[in-house]
């Protein structure tokens, strides 16, 4: 190919790159708007697709069912989240030819790129597990995950008088692996509430050999759910779910009955990946550097958010920590520079448990969530529930908005992850 | 870490009974391997497993999970339970002498 074919003249008669960003949530907002104050001049060109214009925060979902907050208060434009200078078009993505450097537009169009961001995030893959959306499913099988699910959960809820509640995720990995324990907290926050508590059995059935993924951070989270009277249910494999009878079928055999199941369904990366030949991995992931977030299939694609595979959890502050990385990256690539090595895997995830109070939990590739105080010893208190951390959760509506979104560093919050306040010698 | 002693060889495993080194692992091993994990007889189909296993661990530096397996490996979720009862990613990775597969996090 020449060199003519990559480059694009512009309204002034200028040579430009063009940076195409598929998807403008979380991780494609944030990129273009930071890519965008990082080449200001118009001989770089950036241009976002997205399917709709429904910019979801996502985090919010977790607080619709149980009617503390509205499904109407957490959707915004996608496109008004855009700086001046970007391009967003709404249009969902057919496919990417990786070879030839083009993205195939479900309106027949094509869009030819000089270095991609796959920012498409992760999709709810009902269908992958039998019986799930069978009978019962919106009746008394739901899902929080998604705005519609959600909000019929709420419904759900507010007519639930008592019987066998049950929280399942079917497998890993899923966005927000602290949710669905949120969820058992809130529901017995909730069921207390409406004065019913004694008459609901909440029950965390888990495919995990634990409450969570890393040792000491289950070990504080199984202490709640037992403090908070939630069975826990580990290691199920969740094969079916049979809603008529309101039962969870494990593979190896093992049932689980229900009255009301909140099901977190299997997760897969956006279908178009799989369309895309040597694009993403057998579960439409996007296989990149866990450092550079560079694609290992072809060095001027790089993927951020949900979409990239690198081993960390699936969650809005992970893909705020990736985006300085990712947005240097992408503008080193271009100017011919080595990429910069530097990310960590750093998470941080504030878990609500209830009655005005939450837990923080901060991590890495290298460190699992240890005690201590966040990001110095007189912060936030970790994996310990308090009030100010209830506090810091609800804070983060605001700061997605006009913060992170934009595109900028959150306060006092820094990319990599701080040791400083926490109790290292405490890992047992 | 501990040791174990398959195929009259001295191995070393981990706390879980995980080869430290895969390199150390022979094919006449995995039935010794088996029986400790309560398979008598390994078929024709458990070899499909675990040799996919091992070429996946060598490809990509670590074991599928069920639900990749179930994908790729050409024996559906259902019979892989059939085979491995007590959960096929994390035993046949056993048999296979190769790390746990890496969870998601
Ligand atoms: C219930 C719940 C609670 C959560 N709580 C938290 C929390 O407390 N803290 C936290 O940090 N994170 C939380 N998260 C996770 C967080 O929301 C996500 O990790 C984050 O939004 C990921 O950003 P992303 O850009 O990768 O994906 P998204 O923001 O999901 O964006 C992906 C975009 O790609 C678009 N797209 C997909 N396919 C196509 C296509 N074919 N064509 C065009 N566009 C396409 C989609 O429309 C979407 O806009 C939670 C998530 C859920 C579901």
């Amino acid at each position: 190919m020449t060199l003519l074919a990559l480059c694009y003249v512009t309204q002034d008669g200028i040579m430009a790159k063009r940076i195409v960003i598929l998807g403008g949530g979380t991780g494609g907002t944030l990129s273009a708007n930071r890519l965008r104050r990082l080449c200001p001049g118009n001989d770089v060109e950036i241009v976002v697709v997205d399917q709709n214009d429904d910019h979801v925060y996502q985090p919010g979902l977790l607080f619709v069912p149980f009617g503390l907050t509205h499904s109407t208060e957490i959707v915004r434009s996608r496109r008004h989240q855009l700086h001046k200078g970007i391009e967003f078009r709404l249009v969902p993505v057919e496919r990417v030819d990786i070879q030839s450097d083009i993205v195939h537009l479900g309106d027949g169009t094509e869009l030819s790129y000089d270095a991609l961001v796959v920012a498409s995030g992760s999709v709810l893959v009902e269908e992958e597990t039998e019986g799930l959306t069978g009978p019962g499913w919106m009746e008394k099988v739901f899902t929080f995950y998604d705005v519609g699910g959600a909000a019929a959960l709420h419904d759900a809820l507010e007519g639930f008088d008592g019987g066998r509640l049950v929280v399942n995720v079917v497998d890993m990995p899923i966005k927000c692996p602290v949710a669905p324990l949120e969820f058992c907290f809130l529901a017995d926050w909730f069921f207390q509430r409406v004065g019913i508590r004694d008459r609901v059995e909440l029950t965390y059935v888990t495919p995990l050999d634990g409450a969570f993924t890393k040792p000491v951070a289950a070990k504080a989270l199984a202490g709640l759910l037992e403090e908070k009277g939630v069975a826990l249910v580990t290691e199920f494999n969740t094969g079916e779910v049979d809603g008529s009878a309101g039962r969870l079928i494990s593979y190896d055999g093992r049932e689980v009955g229900f009255d009301l199941a909140v099901v977190v369904p299997l997760h897969g990366g956006a279908s178009y990946v799989a369309r895309s030949p040597g694009l993403g991995d057998e579960l439409g992931f996007v296989p990149v550097d866990e450092h550079t977030l560079q694609s290992m299939a072809k060095p001027n694609v790089f993927a951020i958010g949900d979409a990239a595979g690198v081993p960390t959890s699936k969650a809005g502050s992970v893909t705020h920590f990736e985006g300085e990385i990712l947005v240097e990256n992408v503008r080193r690539f271009l100017a011919g520079e080595p990429l910069d090595g530097s990310f960590d895997g750093h998470t941080n995830c504030f878990i609500e448990t209830g009655f005005g109070k939450a837990l923080l939990i901060d991590f890495n590739y290298d460190t699992e969530p240890l005690p201590g105080h966040f990001p110095t010893s007189v912060g936030l208190p970790l994996l310990k529930e308090s009030r100010l951390n209830h506090l810091g959760k609800l804070m983060f509506q605001p700061l997605y908005w006009h913060s992170l979104l934009p595109g900028h560093d959150l306060p006092g919050v820094g990319t990599a992850m701080p040791t400083q306040g926490k109790h290292i010698q405490s890992v047992p | 870490m501990s040791s174990a002693i398959y195929g009259g060889t001295t191995v070393e495993v981990n706390d879980e009974g995980f080869f430290e080194d895969p390199g150390k692992w022979t094919e006449a091993m995995a039935p010794e391997i088996a029986k400790a994990q309560g398979i008598d007889v390994l078929t024709e189909h458990h070899w499909q497993v675990i040799k996919f296993m091992r070429a996946e661990y060598i490809e990509k530096g670590s074991g599928p999970t069920v639900r990749v397996l179930g994908k790729t490996s050409g024996v559906s979720i259902k019979e892989l339970y059939q085979l491995f009862p007590k959960g096929p990613a994390k035993t046949a990775a056993k048999i296979a002498g190769i790390p746990k597969p890496r969870g998601c996090i």
